[in-house]
């Protein structure tokens, strides 16, 4: 025996150690799931730190009403799986009720809009933790986010006034009203994340693979025909062999051109691409340099 | 398999770091059109020639705007043998806090030279660190050496004198290698320009320097950190502690010993979720059962009956405050947190603050402000279960919290027991 880890069970080990943590010292934590590749490798994480007991926390999906059918059915049947319980919140209800003002024209998106709905049901419920999914090499604010993020009563993130964080001791003290944001998949890739899939056989939503589907082009990317869009004149719908990179909001999530129909060939296609998966894939991020950032101190995901 | 390895950079924007990076990254096929290209359109506005590859690093806005870097940055590349962690660190003096941050976890540290300058008071200041923070090995990059016309003479006077200085450190392996980050000398591929240097690139170094010996696989320690009680009809009286082994190796079988209590048992078996293990070593997270019903709960230690960890409430540490919000003085009292095992302590002495550019302790001193080391005595509400820190990094490490902001305030490691 040479007490060696492979980087994928490293990693796996760091992941599990973040969630038990926040299980035992926090009241009210809450899973943050979109149906994405990453909130699910993050569930099959907590699904393993608890074995054989069950994952000691809800799952909270911020729907914006606009997501792929294959995106629900997944979740529904892995929330029934785990016998977990499943919180929806709503950015349709945030809109009814008058919280959020839905944006108007061809280009409009609910993705802005669900910091609101995340934040008030975080309220709501109490929350005191909550884990999201998201990678520091996705983005480069979020290559600056400690683990454990602190928010204020506002939800707001603070980058210059950041937690010092050492070793693998996580500091989650709080006051009332505030809460932690937790990123247990920091320290992994979007290549990773795929490697993983495979050498745990973890099922994704059939979106992620090749399939043929009406999509037009739109600011150099891919985005699907569905009823969350408006096709403008001059965007000529065509049917090609895509995938998503990402699973978000239907209304701003790019396809790409892609053959991979299995797991094994997307990791090929990604450790073979040249653009970064929100840069080849969400129209969010190219509203300015600093989008995520501006974004995120409002306290978007 | 690849291994994991994670390292931490230091130095500043002029000693080329950022370069560095950006050249590691890119030979490795990290950095991505669109990055580049965003990185190209901003180095424009901001009326810089050509392309920054500081802005890959340089995230926030208040660090476009202003031109600095503010806060430990994470970067990630891979080979084929290896995936690797960067910790990009700051370099000014203000910025120990980042350094110390960074380093923590870190197997392998980067000191940036500019040959040109030589050992600079910043160089000695962040081998120091690594050495303090007990990074097992310590690479000095010798850069911009087609500024010093690849001279061999200058390179070895860096060397000679760096080497003097790391004498009075402890550090146990110390690596020197002469580059151009910025024409990629030695970085990935060994340089022809430099032929008189037997060594490896930087990026061989990486991929090949043995860390799996650097883990303590001797002193066995399972801080437990939740007890796994799962009710159901299938576990009806299954009781796991989930844990991650901070030291050492857990084997079923094994006798074991629970602190504080003192009540001794043995390894049933190992769990997870992907099936029992025949043996458990540090960085798994795993679950241990025990063939005995003995009252085990969280912030509990499981250990060997013979190599326990030191069970006090008094220790003496190194420590390093982070916060200029407060000081560090005798009486101040905080909240600490080791291990799973949280309590309070009170600093009951400050010994020496360390000159991190000098090493010479001042005893006249009676606090400890932001970016300061010293050599304090803590006497802690509860025992907490430790080791000394050069030999044990993860049992023998804590933080301390400010009690009324919750923000962490101070770093420290264990010297023993006091």
């Amino acid at each position: 025996m040479n007490y060696e880890l492979s980087h994928l069970r490293a990693l796996e080990a760091e992941s599990i150690h973040i969630i038990r943590e926040v299980a035992a010292e926090f009241e009210r934590p809450v899973l943050l799931f979109s149906g994405g590749k990453d909130s699910i490798v993050m569930l099959r994480l907590a699904e393993k730190a608890f074995w054989p007991a069950r994952i000691p926390f809800p799952v909270m999906h911020v729907d914006t009403g606009h997501n792929f059918d294959e995106v629900y059915d997944y979740r529904d049947r892995r929330v029934a799986e785990l016998g977990i319980r499943l919180v929806v919140a709503s950015v349709q209800e945030s809109i009814d009720g008058g919280r959020v003002t839905e944006q108007t024209g061809p280009r409009a998106s609910r993705n802005q809009l669900q910091t609101v709905t995340l934040l008030d049901a975080i309220e709501r419920h109490e929350f005191d933790a909550a884990f999201g999914g998201a990678r520091r090499d996705e983005e480069k604010a979020r290559a600056k986010e400690r683990v454990y993020s602190f928010r204020d009563d506002f939800g707001q993130w603070d980058p210059k006034n950041q937690r010092p964080e050492l070793w693998h001791l996580y500091n989650g003290r709080h006051r009332r009203g505030e809460h932690i944001r937790v990123f247990p998949l920091s320290n992994w890739t979007e290549l990773d994340i795929w490697q993983y899939i495979a050498a745990d056989g973890i099922e994704v939503p059939s979106i992620y693979f090749a399939h043929e589907r009406e999509v037009f082009r739109r600011d150099g990317m891919w985005l699907a025909v569905t009823p969350f869009v408006t096709v403008l004149e001059g965007e000529r719908p065509e049917v090609r062999t895509v995938r998503f990179r990402t699973v978000g909001d239907a209304s701003c999530t790019g396809a790409v051109d892609s053959p991979a129909a299995t797991v094994e060939q997307i990791i090929d296609e990604v450790a073979a691409t040249r653009l970064t998966e929100r840069g080849a894939t969400r129209a969010d991020d190219r509203a300015s340099e600093a989008a995520m950032e501006d974004r995120k101190r409002e306290g978007y995901f | 398999m690849a291994e994991l390895l994670r390292f931490a950079t230091a130095g500043s924007v002029d000693d080329g770091k950022s370069t560095l990076i950006g050249r590691l990254l890119f030979d490795s096929k990290s950095i991505f059109e669109d990055q580049l290209a965003s990185m190209a359109d901003a180095s424009q506005r901001m009326g810089l020639g050509g392309t920054n590859l500081a802005l890959l690093t340089d995230g926030l806005r208040a660090e476009r705007e202003q031109g600095i870097t503010i806060d430990v940055a994470y970067r990630y590349f891979a080979t084929p043998r290896r995936k690797f962690i960067i910790a990009d660190t700051p370099g000014h003096v203000q910025y120990t806090r980042n350094m110390v941050t960074g380093a923590s976890t870190a197997d392998l540290a980067i000191v940036l030279i500019d040959a040109r300058k030589g050992v600079l008071e910043q160089s000695r200041r962040h081998a120091f660190i690594a050495s303090l923070l007990r990074i097992p090995h310590l690479v000095l990059a010798v850069n911009k050496m087609d500024l010093v016309d690849y001279d061999q003479g200058r390179f070895e006077e860096i060397v000679d004198e760096f080497r003097s200085f790391a004498a009075k450190l402890d550090v146990t392996d110390l690596t020197f290698i002469p580059l151009s980050a910025l024409e990629g000398d030695n970085v990935v591929t060994r340089s022809a320009n430099m032929d008189w240097y037997e060594g490896s690139s930087l990026l061989h170094h990486l991929e090949s320097v043995h860390i799996a010996s650097d883990r303590n696989l001797i002193d066995a320690r399972f801080p437990v950190q939740y007890v796994l009680r799962p009710h159901s009809e299938e576990f009806h009286d299954y009781r796991g502690y989930a844990g991650r082994v901070a030291a050492g190796v857990f084997k079923p079988g094994d006798e074991v010993m629970v602190l504080p209590s003192g009540f001794g048992s043995t390894i049933a078996s190992i769990d997870t979720f992907d099936g029992p293990v025949d043996e458990a070593f540090a960085p798994m997270s795993v679950t241990i059962r025990l063939t005995d019903e003995i009252d085990v709960s969280r912030g509990d230690m499981i250990c060997r009956p013979q190599n326990q960890p030191i069970a006090s409430q008094d220790l003496e540490a190194m420590v390093c405050w982070l916060t200029e919000a407060s000081s560090l003085t005798p009486r101040t009292k905080l909240g600490i947190k080791h291990t799973t095992r949280s309590a309070r302590a009170m600093v009951t002495g400050i010994h020496y603050r360390l000159d991190i550019n000098t090493l010479h302790r001042d005893e006249s001193v009676a606090t400890l402000s932001l970016n300061e080391i010293g050599r304090v005595s803590l006497r802690t509400t509860q025992p907490l279960f430790f080791d000394e820190y050069r030999r044990s990094r993860e049992t023998g490490s804590f933080i301390l919290i400010d009690e009324a902001t919750n923000a962490t305030v101070g770093a420290g490691m264990i010297l023993g027991e006091s």
